[in-house]
């Protein structure tokens, strides 16, 4: 009785802390939002550090109330971001001295494209929180590094100065080791293993392009400051040779592409989600992938647009390889999660895709594509948590008119499924439009190849309904099973819901996007 | 620049002027209705059966009257008048896709039949579908595919048209799987989807093909490029051919015919609507409402000639011997839309556009009356009907003068439709008209089986014999579709003076042709009545003298079976060999550079011994190799 009061009170408490907390910015001059959101999820991390473990839902109660602090955060970040003409492309800025003796500040901001991830980001986040409802194992650290995984990410959306992209995304990108070393499935070590030692590498090269475009500021700089920086403002001022981007890109793009699951280093990508626990997946294929294509505009593109202009024709080719081979891949797994994994592949494809075209349809349906795939891969790795959690087993083989059980589960997985083979009126078909629109303006060819994908996706995504839950019950260990909980359905019904609005209405967000996409064109075009 | 202008102008001086007229608001409730019967049903009504259904039908019977009222208001307008209205849909720097909708004669008469048709279903389905438990599913589903549909005729844009398409491939899967506890029901879903989809892909490609060439997602500013002769007749013909693809996937044309027989799993009510009246009617739409894009290009017209015609052919044939009352119709169904291609095809939007717009009523009235036999005796082999003419004379009267019309008998509309399209094939080629007129000879043959095997001797089941009438709910449409079957075929003149492509055709029923191809369907019926009635010639003993002909036909000529081989063997092969390609040759490279620092850390690990003297001999021998490297450097 006792400890239930406690625990409530530390809830109650923690809410008053978090209102009192954003009351006191939101009466200030000035509101530092990116911190502010940053703020939440680590303060929640740490509170719920501080619990122990047997207090397992305060915990999730703790977690479930900051994320979605941090869900509306997010949200009132992109109601607030300026659009139209005449206002400034990065907004929300926050800029304090860090370490003046090398040049590094801590400076953020967040331009459309920037807005739109933290968005995905605070979506996917209660969700995850949400789908994780029923972990029971040591749920402190899990819930800690989960939410400590997500103040990286929310930081890299928007750093403006290298050091600090860097250093968010090492904290984005090192809590998955454990995260799935320890609460996840199959062969974890391996996959866990496997996974950080493929990230690192990435990390490794881009780190190069990062000390290149570092020391460059210093000499290739705007006249009267040749100063070393790692602010990204300078950057984008300072003159780099068309040699130096060209040199460096390839670090900077195969770096960041990793990440993305670019072909042919993407294996981690199956092993790694497929051993994830569910809300580490989510996290992982919805958001941490697209990291890498966010690096891929941010700094690749941004910073070496004559290195872009150079190679991704080059690089546009693997993404073909990416979207096809994927998808056939998917075709051919037995196990429901590595299906939705080599999907990612095949999606992740889709959005280098995008970006290789370097054009306005193109970039902007890569980015739309981003948010629409990590709502959508999300969704299905919910899905797929809360199926194996009933079944126990993630065998295509060992399924088998599911939805006669589990009718919302089923109707929400086609769902999922439909928006993943590029439905209109689901989010991903105006993205997968858009993009294949900037294709054919680069390569008709090309953009043919990447089209067969679609058709592939529908054979496999629709394979997999008719197998996992239509037809009749054939199992007859799943006579008693029972549907999602209010939860799992809460979470749901808040990822499909996203999903049927920027389908049908997606001018809101795509103005958002194309505010960003805007200026890195022009830079492009612009030739730096 | 100038100089395309200059033609441009030209171009609009000798077409009739289009007058825009900005669209009254109702319009948007046409879709708008549907669409938020299916937004009701799925949130609030669901958990009553009852309210869902009034839910549906009276939506689809509002959508109807504001219709009626657009097609009148567009017959007194006259053909060169167009509604249009549009939204923007989403902006960035280059693209400004919109929302639109837009009312031409043709889309007029779009609106007219998929109402029509849709209402009746939605009224029968009360009767076919009462003890469903899924039925507010059944309502929700068929509203959301009527919102698509009609937003389909409606388009005024390519991306709008491509959306609307999808949807309602999305909603004809779904339906076919609507008993989804079934194996049947959900592979024929799956079926139905992946083999459209491989059509879309072309439709995908031709309309990225077309947008970017002409710089505009619109019907209008596209037909004014092209007009003005901004693009070239190779890319027109590359356009149209990629365009075609989707409706040889949607409307079911070879190659790609198969899904359609297979969608016969789905509830009757739906095979009417979408599998024999409105969806699979799109791909002729699509190509009709697209003439000015396939009447650039005399290559792509011949193909959507010659695969019509084939279509025609073949479909036909194969619907002699199915034994499934649905089968034949679905057959029928494809055989018919190789006709709407074959019209379209030799150059008359007319004639194509007519014969969907008669067929959509019969052959709604054909299957709704199976659907009515299938009720009452519980099996789709009519091998095991039989005898129903005396329990269920009004679905057999109804049927006898569905299957007349089918057949192109006078005075039934079939008549009027099948005569227009066969005068222009006949001038066009040929060939392709021996291919129809022996496709008409097939028609009233298989439909003249159904009707004696089915309906005529004596019950050979148990559910034959005690059947009894459909409700009075399910034979009011019956009885309505049999009307409109007989009546609409007298429009002809007027529908031609309004819907057309190019020039105004005029209508000429060639009496002697007529005459001439009235006794081809008789012929076929004459033959099946010796055949099924009095067993003269006996069809068993047709059958085993000539096995060859009788196997190819009943195995619908192996299409499935090699695409059963396709897929087995080649595709799944393919993408098995992909996987083990991932799994053991990507990853093996990477598990061998795991193994390789592995390897080399177990090796190198020998050097630390924990000795001093042999790290001090590995030191001096180092120094020792350092100076002598030094000495030779230095020597150079």
């Amino acid at each position: 009785m006792v400890t239930t009061v406690c625990a409530w009170g530390t809830v109650a408490a923690a809410l008053a802390g978090l209102g009192w907390f954003v009351g006191l910015q939101l009466a200030g001059d000035t509101v530092y939002w990116i911190s502010n959101l940053m703020a939440v999820t680590a303060t929640a991390s740490v509170i719920v550090m501080a619990i122990p473990d047997r207090y397992e839902r305060f915990i999730k109660w703790i977690s479930a109330v900051f994320a979605f602090a941090a869900l509306v955060l997010s949200i009132c970040l992109a109601l607030q971001f300026q659009r139209g003409e005449g206002v400034s492309t990065f907004q929300f800025a926050e800029s304090s001295a860090w370490i003046p003796g090398l040049g590094a500040s801590y400076l953020l901001a967040v331009d459309g494209i920037g807005v739109a991830m933290e968005l995905l980001t605070g979506i996917i986040i209660f969700c995850g929180v949400l789908a994780s409802w029923r972990v029971e194992h040591r749920p402190r650290e899990f819930f800690a590094l989960l939410l400590l995984l997500v103040t990286g990410v929310f930081g890299v959306f928007a750093a403006q100065d290298l050091f600090v992209f860097f250093l968010f995304y090492e904290v984005a990108v090192l809590p998955m080791y454990l995260l799935i070393g320890i609460w996840g499935t199959g062969p974890k070590e391996y996959s866990a293993m496997k996974l950080t030692l493929y990230l690192l590498m990435g990390s490794a090269l881009m780190l190069v392009g990062f000390l290149a475009l570092y020391f460059g500021t210093e000499t290739y700089g705007a006249p009267g400051a040749h100063t070393l920086t790692f602010s990204l403002d300078a950057m984008r001022r300072t003159a780099y040779p068309i040699g130096v981007q060209k040199f460096y890109f390839p670090f900077l793009f195969i770096g960041f592409g990793i990440l993305s699951g670019f072909w042919p280093l993407h294996t981690w990508s199956p092993d790694g989600h497929a051993s994830a626990p569910t809300a580490v997946s989510m996290l992982h294929a919805g958001v941490l992938m697209k990291l890498g294509a966010f690096g891929i505009i941010r700094i690749g593109v941004e910073l070496c647009p004559e290195g872009a202009r150079f190679w991704l024709p080059y690089f546009s080719v693997f993404t073909l390889v990416n979207i096809t081979y994927g998808a056939f891949s998917a075709m051919s797994q037995v196990d429901l999660k590595y299906v939705i994994a080599y999907s990612s592949v095949s999606h992740m494809g889709i959005v280098i895709l995008g970006i290789c075209t370097l054009n306005d349809a193109g970039l902007n349906g890569a980015v739309l594509q981003m948010f629409s795939h990590g709502i959508m891969t999300g969704m299905f790795f919910a899905l797929v948590g809360f199926t194996y959690e009933k079944t126990h087993t993630r065998m295509i083989a060992e399924y088998g008119g599911l939805g006669a059980k589990m009718p919302v589960i089923a109707t929400f997985f086609t769902i999922a499924g439909l928006a993943s083979l590029g439905l209109p009126g689901l989010s991903g078909f105006v993205a997968e439009f858009m993009v294949f629109l900037g294709a054919w303006q680069m390569n008709r060819v090309m953009c043919a190849i990447a089209a067969v994908g679609i058709v592939v996706t529908a054979a496999y995504v629709l394979r997999v309904l008719q197998k996992c839950f239509w037809g009749p019950l054939t199992n007859p260990h799943y006579d008693e099973i029972t549907d999602a909980s209010p939860v799992q359905i809460l979470c749901l019904t808040i990822l499909a819901s996203v999903l049927v609005a920027v389908g049908m209405l997606p001018g809101w967000l795509v103005s958002i996007i194309n505010s960003g996409v805007g200026p890195v064109l022009a830079r492009v075009a612009g030739g730096g | 620049m100038v100089a395309a202008g200059a033609v441009a102008v030209s171009a609009l001086a000798a077409a009739p002027a289009i007058t825009v007229v900005e669209a009254p608001g109702y319009l948007w409730l046409i879709p708008g209705l549907p669409l938020a019967a299916f937004v009701v049903i799925g949130l609030v009504t669901r958990p009553w059966r009852l309210l869902s259904a009034a839910v549906g039908v009276v939506a689809i019977g509002l959508s109807f009257v504001f219709s009626l009222w657009t097609f009148i208001a567009q017959v007194k307008a006259g053909p060169d008048t167009v509604l249009a209205s549009s939204l923007p849909w989403f902006t960035t720097g280059t693209l400004h896709p919109m929302v639109g909708l837009q009312v031409d004669p043709l889309s007029a008469v779009m609106l007219l039949v998929v109402t029509t048709v849709a209402l009746m279903v939605q009224i029968y389905s009360l009767g076919y579908m009462a003890g469903e438990a899924g039925l507010s599913r059944f309502y929700a589903y068929l509203s959301l595919f009527c919102a698509a549909m009609l937003g389909l005729v409606m388009a005024h844009s390519f991306v709008q048209l491509f959306v609307c398409w999808e949807l309602v491939g999305l909603c004809s899967y779904l339906l076919i799987g609507f008993w989804y506890d079934r194996d049947a029901p959900a592979f024929a879903a799956k079926k139905a989807f992946v083999t459209t989809r491989l059509g879309d892909l072309g439709f995908l490609l031709g309309v990225l093909l077309v947008c970017t060439t002409a710089g505009s997602f619109e019907f209008s500013e596209v037909q004014a490029k092209i007009g003005a002769g901004l693009l070239d007749p190779r890319t027109l013909t590359l356009a149209a051919l990629l365009l075609f693809c989707g409706a040889v996937g949607k409307s079911a044309q070879v190659p790609l015919h198969v899904w359609l027989p297979d969608a016969m799993e789905g509830p009757t009510p739906v095979s009417a609507l979408i599998h024999a009246a409105t969806m699979v009617a799109a791909g002729v739409y699509m190509v009709a409402r697209f003439s000015f894009i396939f009447h650039g290009s005399p290559d792509a017209m011949a193909t959507v000639a010659v695969v019509g015609g084939i279509t025609a052919f073949f479909a036909a044939t194969i619907a002699l011997v199915q034994d499934d009352i649905k089968r034949v119709l679905a057959y029928s169904t494809i055989s018919q839309l190789g006709y709407m291609m074959l019209a379209l095809g030799a150059g008359s939007v007319t004639a194509g556009m007519f014969h969907l717009f008669t067929h959509a009523f019969f052959k709604a009235l054909l299957f709704l009356g199976a659907g009515a036999v299938i009720h009452a005796v519980h099996t789709n082999d009519m091998w095991e009907m039989g005898g129903l003419r005396k329990s269920m004379p009004w679905t057999f009267w109804t049927f006898a003068i569905g299957s007349l019309a089918l057949a192109g008998f006078f005075p039934f509309s079939g008549f009027f439709s099948k005569d227009e399209i066969l005068v222009h094939v006949l001038a066009y080629s040929p060939a392709l008209f021996a291919l129809a007129v022996a496709g008409s000879f097939c028609t009233a043959f298989y439909m003249g089986r159904v009707v004696f095997v089915a309906f005529l001797g004596t019950a050979r089941g148990g559910g034959a014999a005690h059947a009894h009438e459909a409700p009075l709910v399910m034979r009011g449409p019956l009885v309505i579709l049999a009307g409109l079957s007989i009546a609409v075929g007298w429009w002809v003149w007027d529908f031609a003076r309004f819907v057309y492509a190019g020039e105004m055709e005029e209508v000429h029923i060639h009496l002697g042709l007529a005459a001439a191809t009235q006794l081809v369907p008789l012929a076929g019926l004459l033959l099946a009545a010796g055949m099924y009635v009095y067993r003269s010639p006996d069809p068993e003993a047709l059958s085993n003298r000539f096995p060859g002909v009788y196997n190819l036909l009943r195995h619908r000529y192996y299409v499935d079976e090699a695409y059963d081989w396709l897929i087995d063997r080649v595709v799944m092969r393919f993408s098995a060999g992909i996987g083990w390609f991932d799994r053991n040759v990507v990853d093996g490279a990477v598990n061998g550079v795991a193994w390789l620092a592995r390897q080399t850390g177990a090796q190198l690990r020998y050097l630390q011994t924990g000795r001093v003297q042999h790290y001090a001999a590995a030191v001096f021998g180092g120094v020792a190799l350092l100076l002598l490297l030094a000495r030779l450097g230095g020597a150079r």
